[in-house]
Order: structure tokens, then C-alpha cells, then sequence
């Protein structure tokens, strides 16, 4: 009934396909392509080597801890910047987004500096033995600093239009405060908590410049799959370089499809009841 | 086919990126493409350079730069990076210009003297105030408790000479047994703790950082440590080490392109004066010309170089070191 509703479909359609081919297809074909033309042999020693499959542990790893961490506090923040009126709040608000507008490597130094053993943050936490600085926890930390904007920008709008007489309902039938929360309103934002989630997910499958400063790079430990990819380039070989992003994209492509699945569905069971 | 395709994204992705990939195109400019260290040395050449050509054949012309770590600078002028000249890490960085790119002729090296390396460099240890670990020699840097900081081989050129000068070493203790070679760098790579991407980034690591007790530099990083950290740091001086040659090359299809030959290759031959050895030893660097030693601010001292030509060149050296699977992949193989 929808479909129709509004005319141009075709030309919008038209469109949408171009501009998706031109940005976005054409270049990860390319980038297919040239995996494509690799034997079995130097494929799976590109892909399956112990280092490479360190490197997709770590990065697939962290980057889905990071984006955890970012729906928790990301939905924390965007409900304390919504819900409370307190001086500072527009500041708090812009600082948010510093992440997005942040060049990676300043992020990397500014984090590797601060977490490092004689940094500031660091020497309190390896006084309590908690490396962070060269391991895996600081390249989780640098992925959730970067996604963490991600989160908050797509919770706090559909928390701040969740009608009040939802929550006034739920009161009125006897539902205290924390209830309300847990059974009334998270529900309504569990869909935009995973599409938060997604975004910061892919930030973080991709992200290179902030990572490499804090992670150390060491084979086996520490070392990401995008830094695999820039070794591969060094090396001028174009082919491992590409059948390495290939799997990283096709990975990353299946997860934000199923996530995004899931999030579709979550919002059609809700609007249809 | 598909190689160049590649090449061409890349390349309008590198150029998209490359703040300086400002395109020289008239035959009073030249593009010079460079490392990382050089940015302090190439400035005041260009000045130097720019009076003396101008007093030559009252020509003003402008020099503009591009630093970078030496294979990523490489791989830019590869991919459509119009330099006239580079001035890299490597001659295996300017090798791949010639074989990949075809920008210049594979017999680039002999069209200016030693080597085509103006200057040269060493590696050094650069360790904390006092050398609190006693940290004299190579073999002293594998004992229990010492942290090296040295950049990752695969990613920096830098990095190559260090490891290059640690496998020197490990021959030349071990009556040139490879398996003992193999064995000291094993050892001394278990004593590493971060393999930053580039040197600046392990010099960061080291002296902002505070992390380790000896950098692995090249001799002009470490004077200019010394000099921006005051009483903070020293240099010990191994009695072996690499002779580093970093090269320069006229890129002739661009220089043609640009019509800039003759100005690109007297750029280069101009490293070779007395005027400019000069400036290059009071960089850090050591020159070619033994009597710019004398009048030079820098103190260099004495070591046993081992040449890159005892690996049998950077093309043999590269295969068996550092490709996919060669020596350094195989300290980090798990056991």
C-alpha cells in the first residue's frame, strides 16, 4: 500500500543505484577482483597463517566488546543528556561527537600516552597490575572511544521523542520507577541501541590510525587486521592486501546485515502491536 | 590488468589524502619525495640550493617536500605522486619505483656517486641518562629485564637497518653461523615490547613515553633527541653497525613530463658540494666528503660498518628478511 504512495519510485530507485555503484560498489569490486586472481595455495596462507588468524581473533574481538561497551554507556549518556537539565549539558553534548572529529592518530597518541605505564591514567592502573597501554584491552579502548558517538547519536533522538504518557501509564498501573524503565522504555530503545551498535561495530572492523599507536603491533598479541593490510602494502602485495579487507568486508557485511535484520524486525513487532 | 586497476584507486586515494601532492608542472618547480627524518635537513638545502641556482643561471625556482615513511612515500609516487626526485630510506624503496612504476631506469644507483647516498647514517643505541642498565654492546641488549624499542621492519624502512645491524652483529660474534645469527635476534626481539609502525613513532614511544631502555635510532635521530631532551638521554655507540646509504634518484618520466630534468638532476648532483656535505654533517648526517668532517658541528664517532652489499643488496636482503614468511616473520612463528 506504502509503495506506491508517493510517485518517483523509479527515478529515486534509479538513483540510489547509481550513487551506491559509483562509491560504493565499484570500489569493493575492485578490491574483490584483486583477490580473485590468487591460487587456493596463496589464499588460505594469506588468510589462514596462525598471525592472521591472531589478527581476525583481536580485531572481530575487540571491536565487538568496544561497540558492547559503547550501547551501555552510550545509552547512559544520551539518557543523562535528554532527561536532566544541568549547567554544562550543551558542552557535554558537543564533547561528545570530539571522537568524529578527532584525526585517528591524535586519538592513538593522546590514548598510548595517557595509558601508557608512566602516563597518567596508566600509572594508577599498572599499580593495580591492569596493563592497558600494548595490549588487547588498549586496542578495545581506543575502538570504544571511537564508536562511542555512534551510540549516543542514535539513542538519544528516539529517547527524547518516547511519549510521557507511556511511562505516566505504566505508573498509573502500579509500575514503579525502575520498572518502567527495565519493561516500558528500554524495550522502545532496543532498536536504536543496535543500530548504535552496528555503526559503532563498523567503525570499528575498519579502524586503523588510533589503533596502531596504543596496541604495540605485536604479531600474535596485538597486531589488527587493518595493520596486516598496510603490512601487505608495504610489501607491494596488492593481492594479500585485498584478499585480507576481502574477508574483513565480507565478515563485516554479514554482521551489519543480520544486525540490521534484526533491528527491522524489532521495529515492525513493535509498531504492529 | 587487475594490478593497475588497484593502482589507479589507490592512487586517487593517495592523492585525495596527500596534503602535499601538489603537482610540480612547470620547469622552475621541483617535487622532492622524502622520509621521515630528513624534513630539517631538506629545508635548508632547498634554501641553500635555491641561491645557488639562482647565482648559476638567474632562474628562481621553488623546491616543495613530501615526508612520509620511505615505502609508503614510495608506494605514493608509484601510484601517481609526481615527484621529480626522490630522496628515500632505501634503494629497495626506489628499486620498486623503477620495477613496479617504471619511472626510472633500474640502473639508477650508478648515475651518482657512492651509490647514489649523498650522505650516510648509522644505527645507534639511544639509552636513558647515566645508562642506568650498562647497556655497552649488542650482546648486552638481549640480557633478562632490558626493554628494546625498535619500529616494526615490516612497515619501516628505518626499521630494516636496525635489524639488519642486529643480524650483522649476531654473524659477526658467531663466526658468521646463520642459525646463531637467527638465535641473537630471536633473543633480542623477545626484548621487544611495542613495534611502533615508523621510527618517529618508536622515538615517541621511547623518549615522551618512557618506555624501554634503549632505542634502536639512526644516528641523525638520536643527535636530534640529544638536542630537543637535554640531559635527558645518551648515545652509546656499539663497536658494529649498518652503513646506512640512504639514495636519491631523479624520476625521469615525471622530470620529462615536467620539463625538469636538468633542474632535478643538478638538485641532486648539488648534494655532492662542499656547501651541502657541510650542511648535511651539521644535520646529523654523515657526509661522503672527508673534509666536510673537519669543519663540521657534529662529532661522529668511529664504527666497524658492515655494508648492505654483505646481505648481497636490498633485493636478496628484503626476500629473505623481511617478505611474507622470511626471518622476522619466523621469530614471531608460534612454538
Amino acid at each position: 500500500m506504502a509503495r506506491d504512495s508517493i510517485p518517483g519510485r523509479s527515478l529515486a530507485l534509479g538513483t540510489t543505484v547509481t550513487l551506491v555503484t559509483l562509491l560504493v560498489l565499484i570500489p569493493l569490486a575492485v578490491v574483490g577482483l584483486t583477490a580473485g586472481g590468487m591460487s587456493g595455495e596463496r589464499l588460505s596462507a594469506a588468510l589462514l597463517s596462525p598471525r592472521a588468524l591472531a589478527a581476525f581473533r583481536l580485531t572481530f574481538g575487540a571491536s565487538l566488546a568496544a561497540a558492547a561497551l559503547d550501547v551501555v554507556l552510550g545509552t547512559y549518556v544520551a539518557w543523562i543528556l535528554v532527561h536532566y537539565r544541568f549547567a554544562g549539558r550543551p558542552l557535554l553534548d558537543a564533547l561528545v561527537d570530539i571522537p568524529l572529529a578527532l584525526p585517528t592518530a591524535v586519538t592513538g597518541i593522546a590514548l598510548a600516552t595517557l595509558y601508557s605505564a608512566h602516563g597518567w591514567a596508566g600509572r594508577v592502573l599498572e599499580a593495580h597490575g591492569l596493563h592497558v597501554a600494548y595490549t588487547a584491552l588498549g586496542v578495545g579502548l581506543a575502538l570504544a572511544f571511537v564508536g562511542f558517538p555512534f551510540v549516543v547519536r542514535t539513542v538519544q533522538p528516539v529517547l527524547a521523542t518516547l511519549p510521557v504518557d507511556l511511562d505516566e501509564a505504566a505508573a498509573s498501573l502500579g509500575a514503579d520507577r525502575s520498572t518502567t524503565i527495565v519493561r516500558v522504555t528500554l524495550p522502545l530503545l532496543v532498536p536504536s541501541m543496535l543500530a548504535g551498535f552496528a555503526l559503532a561495530l563498523a567503525r570499528a572492523l575498519g579502524e586503523y590510525g588510533s589503533v596502531i599507536f596504543i596496541s604495540g603491533n605485536m604479531p600474535l598479541r596485538t597486531e589488527i587486521v587493518p595493520l596486516l593490510i598496510v603490512t601487505r602494502l608495504e610489501e607491494f602485495d596488492y593481492q594479500g592486501a585485498a584478499a585480507i579487507a576481502t574477508v574483513l568486508l565480507l565478515a563485516s557485511f554479514g554482521l551489519l546485515l543480520a544486525i540490521n535484520t534484526l533491528q527491522r524486525r524489532l521495529t515492525v513487532a513493535r509498531s504492529g502491536t | 590488468m587487475r594490478n593497475k586497476t588497484l593502482a589507479a584507486f589507490f592512487a586517487v586515494f593517495f592523492v585525495a589524502l596527500s596534503p602535499l601532492a601538489a603537482r610540480a608542472d612547470t620547469a622552475d618547480s621541483l617535487l622532492n619525495v622524502s622520509y621521515d627524518p630528513t624534513r630539517e635537513f631538506y629545508s635548508a638545502y632547498n634554501d641553500l640550493f635555491t641561491k645557488y641556482w639562482k647565482a648559476e643561471t638567474g632562474q628562481s625556482v621553488s623546491i616543495k617536500q613530501s615526508h612520509g615513511g620511505s615505502g609508503a612515500q614510495a608506494r605514493a609516487v608509484i601510484e601517481g605522486l609526481e615527484a621529480d626526485v626522490v630522496t628515500l630510506a632505501l634503494a629497495y624503496d626506489i628499486d620498486a619505483i623503477a620495477e613496479k612504476g617504471k619511472l626510472l631506469s633500474p640502473d639508477w644507483a650508478k648515475r651518482f656517486p657512492d651509490n647514489a647516498s649523498p650522505y650516510t647514517s648509522t644505527i645507534v643505541f639511544l639509552v636513558r641518562k647515566g645508562n642506568p642498565k650498562h647497556l655497552h654492546d649488542w650482546n648486552d641488549l638481549t640480557r633478562d629485564g632490558v626493554a628494546v624499542i625498535t619500529p616494526n621492519p615490516k612497515t619501516s624502512g628505518g626499521a630494516r637497518w636496525n635489524f639488519l645491524a642486529a643480524y650483522s652483529y649476531g654473524l659477526r660474534s658467531n663466526h658468521l653461523d646463520d642459525a646463531k645469527a637467527r638465535a641473537y635476534v630471536t633473543a633480542l626481539y623477545k626484548n621487544v615490547p611495542v613495534l611502533d609502525s615508523g621510527a618517529r613513532g618508536a622515538t615517541t614511544t621511547f623518549t615522551e613515553r618512557g618506555i624501554g631502555d634503549v632505542l634502536l635510532a639512526w644516528e641523525n635521530e638520536a643527535f636530534l633527541s640529544l638536542r630537543e631532551h637535554p640531559g635527558s638521554f645518551e648515545i652509546v655507540v656499539p663497536k658494529t653497525s649498518v652503513l646506512a646509504e640512504p639514495p636519491v634518484a631523479v624520476v625521469d618520466v615525471n622530470a620529462k613530463k615536467h620539463g625538469t630534468e636538468k633542474l632535478a638532476e643538478a638538485y641532486l648532483r648539488y648534494l655532492y658540494s662542499p656547501a651541502a656535505q657541510q650542511l648535511a654533517c651539521d644535520n646529523g648526517y654523515r657526509p661522503r666528503s672527508i673534509s666536510a668532517y673537519a669543519h663540521c658541528k657534529t662529532h661522529f664517532p668511529q664504527i666497524d660498518l658492515v655494508t648492505i652489499a654483505s646481505f648481497g643488496g636490498w633485493q636478496t636482503a628484503q626476500a629473505r628478511f623481511f617478505a611474507d614468511g622470511g626471518v622476522f616473520d619466523q621469530i614471531y612463528q608460534p612454538h
